[in-house]
């Protein structure tokens, strides 16, 4: 071992470490520009474990500790135990149910004296190495539907009891993975047909149901008019446009409204009409128990987005500068240092602070695709695609609720906002792909 | 596989790409081309806190301010910091139960939100101020605010100086967003009317605002902040100790005393009766002294000094002689063989005097106020051999009356002066349908001041002065200067600086006739009561008949009391219009009231036996009969009102009760 690998810097990758440092320097001086009170000594309050942003800062020495231990690992170690992990992920989350303790209306968190233990965070790390063991084995083919189907399953599994766990948040971070398998051979109709799915049913929020029918209809028909030469030759054709059609119907009249009261949650789908501007028509039929808004007027729900679109376009082009921004001083925006803290930026920074983050987030995307699409070994490009995969989503998710275009939905932004977890989080999955990349003539199984 | 699948890092580069440039586009637009969320940012975080100047005083004419500021305390409340307080002890001091105290807060919530202060009590009491003062430790949550007020030192000029009060919806509306809910603003009198000059200039902290709305800090080191600039001063001709005689010798009457300076046209005093202290509208009572003053039947808020229409009576005949000697109807030699009426029309005007010989002259016509001289020589000038129509005498006539200054606004700085009224053709085509002569209105008394002509003690006491100055006159002003010069001002005082030269055309061989005429009233005539040894007054009394309708029918009152005089007679410095409504004869009630005034005011003191004087008119009694009956009628209809509106017969009661029995 030690004549192979003599020193643990052989073949990192410092791209990825230089981008990490400074997500991670650019997170801090955003924590610190909300928390900070005129007054304080900074070096004092930086090493005192009082404040927010020393929190953040000892918890990235821990990321960086952890990251070494990480490096100083055997790759093989992790194709080894993947599906261990993952075994381990799963009990841990099924442990959540007898012993969670209630945290701002999630089921999700294990109290460990003072620490919150949230297993559906670790489980991306974990999920991500299985589904890379899974899709490199030699024995998988990836062209057959029942691989298609273990694979979804590795994925869903948790989805499923994180949800179960009212994370509905942390729950869609898992549809990321689909991203590994369309890479993969992952067939592109499966996705597109997902996403149809979901544009028919932002399209039965925004448009009347009965309009919504008939425009189908008036396509299925005229579908099957000019493909009339081609259903004469193939039966079947006519079939699939009639299922699809019917599917579609169904879906309008009876998938959406039990999604909207039996699946999601109220304050949930409060956010999804605040983001279109339209009245929640099934507040009263909503049956699922969980977290009540505060107050069920829209004023409530759209307040957070309102605010932050207020933070971050107050910025204008250059920003108003580092600690003064008045929206994100003063506390305006609700949670801006975990899942708003991109306000802050937009605030202080402008539309250049955002564009120079957003340039360090794509570049850091595209690093890792690149490195993924190096790598000899199937485990290690599935790897790097999953984590890939997992920042596009939380970075995209965060970055359009803040901004308006996405609903409210609690997830971080990798390395920026604040929280031991997702810290930890990120950084462990970054540095196994920068210990997976070092070995990347390896081929691991 | 892979190497199959290899093109797909491709789509996957291109999803990551798209999705940063849709991201890209929205924060282009929001954060550069949007704009508007700036000023939200603005508005959530920034406070523009109004720093109030203090307003202008006002001084008399020998610089002793007869209004002046002073602080009083407010009692204000946050009510999210007022859970650990005393509330029983705050409920002693204050004299309210635990029920008004939550009542109170709740409305404190609900004006301002639990984190900013809202009045709890406003205005304290100087004994209630020392109480808290003493005990403010112990409720947490209270604390007392300054808040600037008038206070009038000499208890006097209430209708002129007039009282600020908060700005209402039309002058917020009005003022273009100068002025806010709760900011103060003049009402009536001189504050009204130099509010722009007396209000001075708001300045404004910009405060920083939490999301709960508490003020954190100063905006950018406080470098957009304005600081306040104080209102100005205003200094006037008021003379505050006549004004102080007047307000004293009008008490228990209802009328108006007007004093002006003929060379300049200052206003030394002005005073309407029933009159109040001023201070009653500053301070902890002014709510309820004010209701008690609104309510009044005797409308002690009225400024009658320029608000009054009263028939000009014989105070009117000065004018008249001056009018027919001008237009050469009449010489100073002409005279009337009075026997008691005036018999040149249908029907008879009833003449005071009636031994012979009392109008042989112009001179001894004004001096005995002869009626039927007055009236005849109204005849003549409306029958004007000139014009050889009634319809052109008439408008000729009122021509003169207008250069009097009768009949219109005279331009007073005060707001609501009233016009008065001079009739002219139109008035009497209307009433007569057309079908009129000289006849009609001499019968009906124009030519003893009465008929449809009214005027305002203020026009009465300019209509003297012109004559006094034998034909020119400066609008009467209360403001002699503003401190502090600003272009501004001029628009103000302008007018008041211009020399109107209405009657110089008459020569002053006429006038001299006419004063001559009227020094005689005081030497001989009319109103000997008002001769002051050593001062030559010129003066007329007046005497006019008036009626009311009360209970649905038509009762005969008192005449009124009317004198209007300048003096010395060799170089005006005051000129005076009485009026007392009910007061009898013009020398009965006004000339005393007139004569005490000439003589504090030109000798700056009155003798012992005038202090006695004035003390008995002081004390005389004359408001009218028929005031109390109508107070009862208002009072009880209101009762009435408030029973139909809310249902509590707690003030009607009494009046049901008389009523049965």
């Amino acid at each position: 071992m030690s004549q192979r690998n003599p020193a643990i810097s052989k073949g990192v990758d410092w791209v990825l470490i230089w981008l990490y440092l400074a997500l991670v320097a650019i997170g801090l001086l955003s924590i610190f520009s909300v928390t900070f009170r005129e007054g304080d000594n900074v070096i004092q309050s930086f090493l005192g474990f009082k404040t927010d942003y020393s929190k953040q800062f000892y918890f990235f020495i821990a990321s960086i500790t952890l990251g070494l231990f990480i490096l100083l690992t055997d790759s093989k170690f992790f194709t080894a135990t993947a599906n261990i992990w993952y075994a381990a992920g799963i009990f841990l989350l099924l442990l959540v149910f007898p012993f969670h303790t209630e945290v701002k209306g999630t089921e999700s968190i294990i109290r460990l004296g003072p620490f919150n233990l949230q297993p559906a965070e670790l489980c991306k790390v974990f999920v991500n190495l299985a589904l890379a063991k899974y899709l490199s084995r030699v024995e998988t083919d990836f062209t057959t539907p029942r691989s298609h189907l273990i694979a979804s399953a590795i994925i869903l599994a948790p989805a499923a009891i994180t949800i179960a766990q009212k994370e509905t948040g942390l729950a869609l971070v898992f549809f990321a993975f689909f991203l590994v398998m369309f890479r993969e051979g992952f067939p592109a109709g499966y996705l597109i047909a997902g996403f149809s799915i979901g544009v028919l049913v932002v399209a039965t929020l925004l448009v009347d149901k009965i309009i919504l029918a008939i425009v189908l209809s008036a396509i299925a028909v005229t579908m099957i008019y000019f493909m009339r030469k081609q259903i004469k030759r193939k039966r079947r054709l006519m079939l699939s446009i009639i299922g699809i059609w019917g599917l579609s119907i169904i879906t309008i009249v009876f998938v959406v409204p039990f999604l909207f009261t039996k699946v999601l949650q109220k304050h949930q789908v409060e956010r999804i009409f605040s983001l279109i501007g339209k009245e929640n028509p099934y507040a009263k039929l909503n049956t699922v128990e969980g977290e009540e808004p505060a107050s069920t007027t829209k004023k409530d729900t759209d307040y957070n987005v309102r605010q932050s679109k207020i933070a971050i376009g107050s910025g204008g082009f250059g920003g108003k500068g580092l600690l003064k921004g008045t929206q994100t001083r003063f506390d305006f925006v609700p949670e801006q240092r975990t899942d708003f803290i991109f306000c802050t930026i937009g605030e202080g920074f402008g539309f250049l602070g955002c564009a120079l983050v957003l340039g360090i987030y794509l570049f850091l995307l595209l690093r890792i695709v690149n490195i993924a699409e190096r790598q000899r070994s199937a485990f290690s490009r599935c790897y790097a695609y999953g984590v890939a995969s997992v920042f596009f989503f939380h970075i995209a998710i965060n970055v359009c609720m803040t901004i308006g275009l996405a609903p409210v939905i609690g997830i971080p932004l990798p390395f920026i906002s604040y929280g031991g977890t997702s810290l930890l989080t990120f950084s462990t999955m970054l540095f196994i792909l920068i210990r997976l990349d070092a070995d990347r003539q390896m081929v691991l199984r | 596989m892979a190497l199959f699948n290899q093109s797909r890092s491709t789509v996957v580069k291109i999803i990551f790409g798209g999705i940063f440039l849709v991201i890209l586009i929205q924060l282009l637009y929001l954060q550069v081309f949007s704009g508007k969320y700036e000023q939200l940012a603005m508005d959530n975080a920034v406070f523009p806190k109004v720093r109030y100047p203090d307003r202008g005083i006002i001084f008399d004419r020998k610089g002793r301010a007869i209004l002046n500021n002073t602080i009083m305390y407010d009692l204000v409340v946050t009510p999210s910091e007022a859970r650990q307080t005393d509330t029983a002890g705050l409920c002693a001091i204050l004299g309210i139960d635990t029920a008004e105290y939550k009542k109170r807060m709740l409305e404190a919530r609900f004006k301002n939100g639990p984190y900013r202060p809202s009045i709890f009590e406003d205005l304290l009491t100087p004994e209630l101020h020392a109480q808290l003062e003493e005990s403010i430790w112990k409720f947490p949550g209270f604390a007392l605010v300054e808040r600037p007020v008038r206070v009038y030192p000499y208890h006097a000029a209430a209708h002129i100086l007039g009282y600020i009060g908060e700005a209402d919806s039309t002058v917020i509306r009005r003022s273009k967003g100068y002025y806010h809910m709760g900011d103060y603003t003049g009402i009536t009198g001189l504050e009204s009317y130099y509010e722009q000059v007396l209000m001075g200039q708001r300045g404004v902290q910009y405060m920083i605002k939490d999301n709960r709305n508490r003020l954190v800090g100063s905006y950018e080191q406080g470098r957009l902040d304005t600081a306040a600039v104080a209102g100005r001063n205003l200094h006037t001709y008021l003379d505050i100790e006549l004004q102080q005689l007047a307000e004293k010798l009008i008490a228990h009457k209802v009328g108006a005393i007007v004093a002006l300076d003929p060379k300049t046209g200052g206003i030394l005093a002005m005073t309407s009766g029933p009159s109040y202290d001023p201070n009653n509208l500053t301070g902890p009572d002014k709510q309820q002294n004010y209701g008690h003053l609104a309510l009044d039947v005797a409308r002690p808020l009225y400024n009658r000094g320029i608000r009054g229409q009263y028939p000009a009576g014989s105070t009117y005949k000065p004018l008249g002689a001056l009018v027919a000697l001008e237009e050469g109807l009449i010489t100073p030699a002409s005279g009337y063989d009075c026997h008691g009426a005036y018999f040149g029309c249908n029907r008879p005007v009833k003449c005071m005097e009636k031994w012979a010989g009392h109008a042989t002259n112009l001179r001894q016509a004004i001096a005995w106020s002869c009626n039927s001289f007055f009236s005849d020589i109204l005849k003549r000038t409306i029958d004007n051999p000139t014009y050889r129509n009634p319809r052109k005498g008439l408008t000729q006539w009122k021509e003169y009356m207008t250069a009097f200054g009768l009949g219109h606004r005279i331009g007073v700085d005060l707001p609501s002066e009233n016009a008065g009224n001079i009739p002219d053709t139109s008035q009497y085509d209307k009433e007569y349908r057309g079908s009129w002569n000289s006849c009609t209105m001499t019968g009906g008394g124009l030519g003893i001041g009465q008929d449809k002509m009214t005027v305002t003690p203020i026009q009465m006491a300019n209509a003297i002065c012109i004559v006094a100055n034998k034909g020119y006159y400066y609008i009467p002003h209360f403001v002699k200067s503003i401190a502090g010069n600003h272009s501004q001002d001029t628009a103000l005082q302008n007018k008041y600086l211009f020399r109107h030269e209405v009657l110089t055309h008459i020569s002053d061989d006429l006038y001299e006739v006419v004063i001559s005429g009227m020094q005689d009233v005081v030497d001989q005539g009319t109103a000997r009561v008002a001769k002051i040894p050593g001062i030559n007054i010129c003066a007329k009394t007046g005497t006019a008949q008036n009626k009311t309708v009360l209970d649905g029918k038509v009762i005969e009152l008192k005449d009124n009391s009317m004198f209007v005089c300048f003096a010395p007679r060799e170089n005006p410095v005051i000129a005076i219009a009485v009026v007392i409504e009910n007061g009898g004869t013009g020398a009965t009630a006004a000339a005393p009231i007139a004569s005490l005034m000439v003589e504090k005011y030109i000798n700056d003191t009155l003798r012992t036996d005038r202090i006695k004087e004035a003390d008995r008119i002081a004390g005389l009694d004359l408001m009218p009969s028929y005031l109390p009956r109508l107070q009862y009628k208002e009072d009880s209809v209101r009762a009435f009102q408030w029973f139909k509106f809310t249902k509590d017969s707690s003030y009607i009661r009494r009046y049901l009760f008389a009523h049965r029995r």
